[in-house]
């Protein structure tokens, strides 16, 4: 695990409030034992028709391919608890995401796979997916110790959980040994409350 | 000082706070099925890891299970390997899993609470949103992602912030045919799917405080489609009432020192909240949705809404959810053309929704062109519904009684919908194409209602269908 702090890479504005984590990855895709496979998967249905024709998808446009920062609206990430859907995200090359606000599962769930989940106020993000528009190849780096946006001599003001931005810098963000090594503080609280 | 239930229940369970600022949370009660459990198991095993306490983490499957044919392999391979690799991983780690025909299997929030697993103040996690359902027993049930499913398993515990209270208290008396389905769509409704994010929901007033344990669930299972990421009510005589003889709770002076500790968790009346929402309970009418997202809800009474009356991209999320769902602007709900009713899922899946519907199913037909389904939340609910001839009734009026599973709730077996057929569902998700189909159509609703909608093949309201009480 390595700190995140300062990364960049172009960009790709998926439009929408309340896009929920069925969208993002259908439940038919759940059905697999690890989650190697899942990148192709993302979006899969508003990317495809049903003979898995492309629809012509912001995602699978030429000039957005490579793209590393998704950028969309309200509530991103709202519904199911499935980890599937930011293990697509992240599987499909994308490594961060911003938007006016994001669901707290899918969230928590981005937070500890390292894709920072930074916010972004409406103008701003309304500008930055105009600029990632007419200049796809423009380079967007996110400063998660300035909170920072900075696209095409723009610097844009961005929020973010402050355990979770404290996390990527202190590179805990997979918190699994931070809690395996308070064992004997676990056991005591569960002495304490019968857990046993 | 005065503390609400999640203050108790959070200070009780935190080992320590984490450099992050985050909490270490223990997890009394870690439930797991065979979609989002699987891949932690993996995890353990990359990094070398047991389970650090089993007997806390119990196992069943619902989601991938088909609910006519059970008998194994599934005829669906990767289904069977999903659920290999769960038997695998509990019988390896000695935790206790329900199979099929154990006569305990069933959906994993309606298994936990029939066992009395779920118990006053604890904390719960289960890799599933509706998780949440468990808060109605007065614990904080919080859905997870699968790494944190892996923590869980790793260490019994998890990193969390705490959570904001908003305390909803529904006050008055609901109207007859209105019930906890309507309540919380109607909640939703008012608050929004982003409502909750950031907030534990306390549902409180005389209209909770005089509901059943069933009706409870029904209200907390939906709270994250508030964006809340999790709701209760505080433990009660209906709780203890519930819980006493069950498998897994205690006897005799046992159990009575349990209620004492389990009653103590219950919010103080002078407690604080960080917000509160007042609701009268006279103005909820029987709500349905008509979009695609939860919050996109109105009365049966009210007319199909219009996207010019907003801005912006709320104006799009109107448009495109009536465009998806073929629905045209200004006219009434009721009437639309329905081809599939869909009563189960875990949150109108247990014995009382049934029992409800039979009793108004008696004596009527679902329209032919209807294809209509019953499914149990677990093979306890079966049972007891058999045992009072329910699936007699249910099969006689024209439904199929199915065995327990999630079903067409989310379609990740083989109970799905086909093209753009509308269904008239029980369930708590009408995103785009939640119940198997890319272009399926969902209406939630409750139980009553789908039996409405079954019988006349249209949205309808269940008050005029079973003369039940005053329609304005």
């Amino acid at each position: 695990m390595k700190a995140i702090t300062k990364f960049g890479g172009k960009g790709v504005y998926v439009e929408g409030n309340d896009i929920d984590t069925d969208r993002i990855i259908p439940a038919r895709f759940l059905k697999c034992v690890t989650f190697a496979e899942l990148g192709s998967s993302l979006f899969y249905d508003v990317r495809f028709d049903e003979e898995g024709n492309s629809k012509g998808h912001v995602l699978d446009s030429e000039q957005h391919r490579g793209a590393e920062i998704l950028i969309s609206d309200v509530n991103f990430g709202c519904g199911s608890s499935r980890e599937h859907a930011p293990q697509a995200i992240q599987k499909f090359g994308l490594k961060a995401v911003i938007a006016d606000s994001f669901a707290e599962i899918f969230h928590g769930n981005c937070t500890t796979l390292g894709i920072p989940c930074v916010t972004m106020g409406k103008d701003a993000r309304g500008k930055l997916s105009a600029l990632v528009e007419t200049d796809p190849d423009a380079e967007i780096i996110i400063d998660l110790e300035g909170l920072k946006v900075i696209c095409a001599n723009n610097i844009f003001d961005i929020n973010m959980k402050e355990s979770a931005r404290e996390a990527f810098l202190a590179a805990t963000y997979d918190p699994l040994d931070n809690l395996l090594a308070a064992s004997d503080e676990i056991a005591a609280t569960a002495v304490k409350l019968g857990y046993t | 000082m005065a503390k609400n239930l999640y203050q108790k229940v959070w200070d009780d369970h935190v080992v320590r706070q984490l450099d992050s600022g985050q909490y270490q949370l223990f997890i009394a009660l870690h439930l797991i099925h065979e979609v989002t459990s699987p891949q932690a198991f993996g995890m353990l095993k990359d990094k070398g890891l047991g389970v650090a306490y089993p007997g806390r983490t119990f196992a069943t499957v619902d989601h991938i299970i088909p609910t006519d044919d059970q008998s194994r392999p599934l005829a669906d391979d990767m289904a069977e390997r999903m659920i290999q690799v769960l038997v695998e991983a509990t019988t390896q780690n000695k935790i206790e899993f329900f199979a099929p025909q154990s006569g305990s299997q069933g959906i994993v929030h309606v298994v936990s609470p029939e066992l009395g697993l779920t118990q006053p103040g604890m904390t719960i996690c289960c890799g599933d949103s509706h998780t949440s359902t468990h808060g109605a027993f007065g614990c904080i049930a919080l859905g997870i992602g699968t790494s944190q499913v892996r923590d869980v398993l790793a260490s019994q515990t998890i990193a969390m912030d705490p959570l904001k209270v908003r305390r909803i208290r529904i006050e008055g008396e609901l109207s007859r045919g209105v019930t906890a389905k309507d309540v919380i769509l109607h909640i939703i409704r008012t608050l929004g799917v982003n409502g909750g994010v950031g907030f534990a929901y306390e549902y409180a007033g005389s209209v909770i405080e005089n509901m059943t344990m069933e009706e409870r669930m029904t209200v907390c299972n939906m709270s994250i489609e508030g964006g809340a990421r999790c709701g209760y009510v505080s433990p009660d005589e209906t709780t203890f009432e519930f819980l006493k003889g069950r498998e897994r709770v205690p006897e005799g002076d046992a159990f009575d020192s349990e209620v004492k500790k389990w009653r103590s968790y219950a919010s103080d009346a002078d407690a604080q909240y960080d917000d509160e929402v007042i609701i009268e309970a006279a103005k909820i009418k029987p709500t349905i949705t008509w979009g695609v997202t939860p919050a996109q809800a109105i009365s049966i009474e009210e007319v199909i809404p219009d996207p010019d009356l907003v801005q912006g991209l709320e104006k799009n999320l109107i448009s495109d959810a009536l465009d998806y769902m073929k629905l045209e602007v200004n006219q009434p709900i009721k009437g639309t053309k329905v081809d599939v009713a869909f009563l189960g899922s875990c949150t109108n899946g247990r014995l009382s929704d049934f029992e409800q519907v039979a009793a108004v199913l008696k004596g009527r037909k679902v329209l032919p062109s209807v294809r209509a389904i019953a499914v149990p939340g677990s093979e306890k609910v079966d049972k007891a519904a058999r045992e009072k001839n329910l699936h007699l009734v249910f099969e006689e009026a024209g439904f199929e009684w199915r065995k327990p599973g999630c079903s067409m709730c989310l379609a990740m077996n083989p109970d799905k919908l086909i093209g753009d057929e509308l269904c008239a569902s029980s369930s708590n998700r009408n995103f785009i194409g939640r119940q198997g189909s890319p272009t399926g159509r969902t209406i939630l609703m409750s139980p009553l209602m789908v039996a409405a909608a079954a019988i006349e093949g249209k949205v309808a309201d269940a008050r005029e269908v079973f003369g039940l009480g005053e329609v304005q």
